[in-house]
């Protein structure tokens, strides 16, 4: 009897070690797990879409390990520290966009980026979780659900920089920081009848602007809006894509070998249109495995952030879990045909930018609300 | 106005769970339309997907297959396939193009005033395109270029091959050419089978047999990127790529006698004419030659506008096939087929003899007809008047038969329509048979004795061209056999070297004419050569072998109708042409000839020489002496059909489908007729 409690608990707390570590470092084990699963099946992925591309390899372990060092170091901040910071970042985001509008870099007929010396740095980027901290932040200390009136100063709060980042015009990111915001929101508690109005007039209004267009000056306003996205129009990319997906089948032609990512004809194939390859390469299966995986993180995520003691956690917890299932839904759908094209990378698996470092951030943030929980409450 | 709000944790926590778990249902939902729709692309319409992928990157490119040689008899080849090399560039590996382009001047390989219309040519194609630069490069200057290719990154030399006549414009008339692919050709190939392939028959045996020679291109697939540029490392992507090899097109045997054929051409030169000599007993041709001639490798790998033009503005029209075109009156040498008609029909008594002058009036009127040169035949018979060619007898005699029959004759000695031979171009020549009658003169209005009376010496409306000559010459020779002139006697594998042979094809034998008639007019053609009084007898004498000929003058102008001919006084292009047909031996024949030198005056003096040459040239061994009858060729028939096999072999006529060519009685419907019991 004794003998086995002493094992139990000498198991107990050898197990223990690691989670002590993890504890230490306020980290939560299966999150991380996820996010590093999902981080080496892109960089597998990778590998093949660049065809071998070693540098371009290199530079994405780079950026993992500056978003996991970022991450791991966010997750160490006392969540009231964060909180008490929100209004500050936000307020320095609305400025550095500000800033770009006035002196940015312009790169394809956008400016989105800060020359900052040796490194370019893009604002947005830094918005998409400014927004929802200041959503939540605002929301913290109000009752819930949201009145009237703070629903016209959160409208506010995530229009603003809406605005700024559509002009440069960076339709994709403008979208995806509105969402982030309004996810805030909806967990908040916005009421349903609110939200179908609001559903309602989003749909009128693009019937509404559609009907008073042609189709030549649809598609003009679009690759306006976007221009990287379609060099060669918006069919041809979704066309290959799903040659690719299709032709790949349940079990794909095998890592190096699918021909329309080798051979080019599929546009972006390290970038937005990854999942193409993953598609082409390894089949139904592959993709079922990463799917998996991002339900994993999803699932966690929200777990964790519906622990959150307090209404700033839990909020913007759940915007971190739900803003990155948007990004794997829409990127999923706009390969496959279910959704128009919109420059939606695959998060932690697309090739580039500050995207990396932007959501493994946010997995940072929701690690620190929920291992730091119990000082708080 | 509001209550005062006080925060409820409680509430706030069920309010977050629940829209958490609202959001968790959505996202589900929405994982699950994912998974459709992926299970839609990469199941249920997987293979639809897998033939587009596949098409995206695999390109298909042609490998022409090798043209098959043209070979003659003896098994000298008289068209072949030369490799050649072309210098391609592909600009996108070419770092400074117009340096290279002018390093490449310096070293002579290339023009330098063609530079400017070079480089819009390269820059106006793709840049990953290899675009010839130059085309055939000599020897040397491949040997040249070769040790210099390092300086020339991106310039290459391109094997290619290229159809090559080793001997120039020999037998090029009967040979033909290839020329590049025009538009028209376009409308009668499979252009799918012609893919790759750059040159098509035009003319001659290259034209007719070009499915044969031209043999099935292959393919080869090579991967390509989205850009069309090929893919140099496949890897792992080229399991899935094709090759089919091409299969080489056959070799085409002729029966021409390559000696023969240089002998003609060479006798020709300098003049304007044609010589056909065939073997009688199967309608092989041994030499078929119009001069003047050309290189038919100018058209083989384009020939330039102004060689064109050089060639089509000659007056003396080198691409005008005069063996197979030319139709002509041929003077007297229509007399025997006359003769024989005559005798058949019982319209002359070949012992009785008639009075003949130099001129004959046509009954009822006064108008005269001479003879050549006004010249008295006196006390002739049927025999005589052939050997000496007395027009006045045989104005009587074709007066005494009529048009009627006379052009119901002259298609069984193959007149009036094409021979049949087996290349293209042959023109039908003109022959006044019924049939023809009925069309141009109905109820014979407008057509005056007269038109009957010349017809009896190969004048007026009676044209034909040197082919249908030495086939005419080919059926006197058989007495009555008549096969289609070929120049193909088989085709060969090029792989296995078995040949095919092609039998003969027999289309009619006059066995309505009796031995005795035969007799009769072969005897006195025998006298044209042999008897002092017979119009080749100087130029025939001693020859070692019995030859039967016929002289032919025929007239251009009403003077020379009339008899009132200077040949000096005359333009060149209105004086005579001089015909000569013979075959020899007499008993035996194993030539016939027709020779054609226009506006050369008498047939004995321009055209029967050359006969003989050529007669000799087969016939004679290096002593001089007769060659037995089977000389040794390669490229021999096993079976070749001699007068012995066929004079157990009744009439088999295996091409009396001639009937259904138009204008044409059927040949032989008279033989059939007569063999009915």
């Amino acid at each position: 009897m004794h003998e086995e409690l002493s094992t139990e608990s000498r198991t107990r707390r050898t197990l223990g070690g690691a989670a002590r570590v993890l504890l230490a470092l306020k980290v939560d084990g299966p999150l991380l797990t996820g996010l590093g699963l999902v981080a080496a099946y892109g960089l597998v992925v990778l590998y093949s879409a660049s065809a071998e591309n070693l540098p371009m390899l290199l530079r994405t372990l780079l950026r993992l390990a500056l978003g996991a060092v970022i991450m791991l170091a966010l997750a160490r901040v006392n969540p009231n520290i964060l909180r008490r910071a929100t209004p500050w970042l936000y307020a320095m985001g609305i400025l550095l966009l500000l800033a770009v509008a006035a002196v940015g870099h312009v790169y394809l007929g956008a400016k989105r980026w800060l020359d900052l010396g040796p490194v370019q740095f893009q604002p947005s980027e830094l918005m998409k979780l400014a927004v929802p901290m200041m959503c939540a932040w605002y929301l913290h200390e109000r009752p819930l659900p949201p009145r009237w009136s703070d629903l016209a100063v959160l409208s506010a709060i995530i229009l603003a920089p809406v605005a700024l980042v559509a002009k440069e015009p960076d339709l994709g990111t403008a979208m995806l920081i509105g969402a982030g915001g309004f996810i805030v929101v909806f967990l908040a508690g916005l009421r349903k009848r609110v939200i179908a109005a609001l559903l309602l007039l989003a749909v009128a209004g693009m019937l509404f602007g559609m009907r008073f267009m042609h189709g030549y000056q649809r598609e003009r306003l679009v690759s306006y809006l976007n221009p990287e996205a379609h060099p060669l129009g918006a069919g041809y990319h979704i066309i290959q894509s799903q040659i690719a997906i299709g032709s790949g089948g349940v079990f794909g032609k095998g890592w190096m070998a699918g021909s329309q990512a080798l051979l080019d004809f599929l546009p972006e194939r390290t970038t937005d249109f990854i999942f193409s390859v993953i598609g082409e390469e390894f089949g139904l299966l592959g993709v079922l495995v990463l799917l998996l995986l991002y339900a994993f993180v999803i699932g966690r995520s929200l777990y964790l952030s519906m622990q959150g003691p307090d209404t700033f956690s839990r909020l913007l917890g759940g915007s971190v879990a739900l803003t990155f299932f948007i990004y794997v839904f829409i990127n999923a759908g706009m390969t496959t045909g279910l959704v128009p094209v919109v420059g939606v990378p695959l998060p932690l698996v697309s090739y580039g930018g500050s995207s990396v470092v932007t959501v493994l951030s946010g997995f940072g943030i929701l690690m620190s609300l929920y291992s730091h929980r119990k000082l708080m409450g | 106005m509001s209550p005062v709000r006080i925060k409820d944790h409680w509430r706030e926590q069920r309010i977050f769970d629940r829209r958490a778990w609202f959001a968790g249902t959505v996202m589900v939902l929405s994982a699950l339309a994912v998974l459709g729709r992926l299970y839609y692309l990469q199941v249920e319409r997987h293979a639809y997907y897998s033939v587009l992928a596949q098409a995206n990157g695999v390109r298909t490119e042609p490998i022409p297959a090798a043209r098959g040689l043209i070979i003659a008899r003896d098994g000298e080849v008289i068209a072949s396939n030369r490799p050649t090399f072309d210098l391609m560039l592909t600009p996108d590996e070419v770092p400074h193009l117009r340096a290279a382009l002018e390093h490449l001047v310096k070293l002579k390989l290339l023009q330098a005033d063609a530079l400017p219309d070079l480089i819009r040519t390269i820059k106006s194609r793709e840049s990953f395109d290899s675009v010839p630069i130059r085309l055939d490069l000599s020897e040397r200057e491949v040997a040249r270029f070769a040790v210099r290719r390092y300086e020339f990154p991106g310039i290459n030399l391109s094997p290619q091959q290229a159809r090559w006549y080793p001997f120039g414009s020999l037998a090029v008339d009967a040979v033909g050419y290839v020329g590049t692919i025009s538009a028209g050709d376009l409308k009668h190939i499979n252009q799918a089978a012609y893919a790759g392939t750059a040159v098509i028959g035009k003319t001659g045996v290259e034209a007719e047999y070009e499915k044969q020679l031209h043999g099935t291109n292959g393919y080869r697939q090579i991967l390509v990127n989205a850009l069309g540029r090929p893919v140099s490392r496949p890897g792992v992507l080229a399991r899935d790529l094709h090759v089919e090899p091409p299969v080489p097109g056959q070799d085409v045997i002729l029966s021409l006698d390559l000696k023969l054929q240089r002998l003609a051409e060479k006798l020709l030169k300098g003049r304007d004419g044609a010589v056909v000599a065939l073997n009688p007993w199967n309608g092989d041709i041994l030499a078929l030659a119009s001069s003047p001639a050309f290189d038919p490798n100018l058209f083989a790998r384009g020939i330039s506008e102004k060689q064109y033009r050089a060639l089509v503005n000659n007056p003396d029209l080198p691409l005008f096939d005069r063996a197979l075109r030319a139709q002509l009156p041929t003077g007297s040498t229509i007399k025997p087929a006359i003769a024989l008609g005559a005798l058949t029909d019982g319209m002359v008594n070949p012992t009785k003899r008639i009075y003949a002058s130099s001129d004959w009036h046509l009954p009822g009127s006064d108008h005269l007809f001479h003879n050549a040169a006004h010249e008295v035949c006196g006390w002739v018979g049927l025999r005589m008047a052939i050997i000496m060619s007395c027009d006045v007898y045989f104005y009587r005699l074709a007066y005494k038969m009529g048009v009627d029959r006379i052009g119901a004759w002259l298609p069984d000695f193959g007149f009036g329509h094409p021979t049949g031979i087996d290349i293209p171009g042959e023109q039908p020549g003109l022959a006044p048979t019924p049939a023809w009658m009925a069309k141009h003169y109905p109820h014979d209005y407008g057509w005056y004795p007269g038109d009957t009376v010349i017809l009896g010496i190969g004048q007026g409306s009676f044209l034909a061209t040197p082919l249908q000559m030495a086939h005419y010459t080919g059926i006197l020779a058989t007495r009555g056999l008549s096969f289609e002139p070929r120049l193909v006697t088989g085709l060969r594998n090029p792989r296995t070297h078995k040949i095919h042979w092609k039998r003969p094809i027999l289309d009619g034998n006059l066995t309505m004419i009796s031995p005795a008639s035969w007799k009769v007019v072969i005897d006195a053609m025998h006298g044209v050569t042999t008897n002092p009084r017979g119009t080749a007898y100087w130029t025939m004498i001693n020859s070692p072998y019995p030859i039967a000929g016929k002289t032919g003058t025929a007239q251009l102008t009403r003077e020379q109708a009339n008899g009132d001919y200077n040949r000096k006084a005359t333009p060149e292009k209105l004086r005579d042409d001089s015909w000569f047909i013979a075959f020899a031996p007499v008993k035996a024949p194993r030539i016939a000839v027709a020779v054609l030198v226009e506006h050369a005056g008498w047939g004995a003096t321009a055209a029967a020489p050359i006969a003989r040459k050529i007669m000799n040239a087969y016939l004679l061994g290096p002593n001089g002496k007769l060659l037995p009858a089977t000389p040794a060729e390669p490229f021999s028939e096993p079976a070749t059909l001699t007068p012995r096999v066929l004079a157990g072999v009744p009439a088999t006529l295996t091409a009396l489908e001639r009937a259904s060519r138009p204008e044409s009685p059927p040949i032989g419907s008279r033989v059939l007729a007569s063999e009915a019991p």
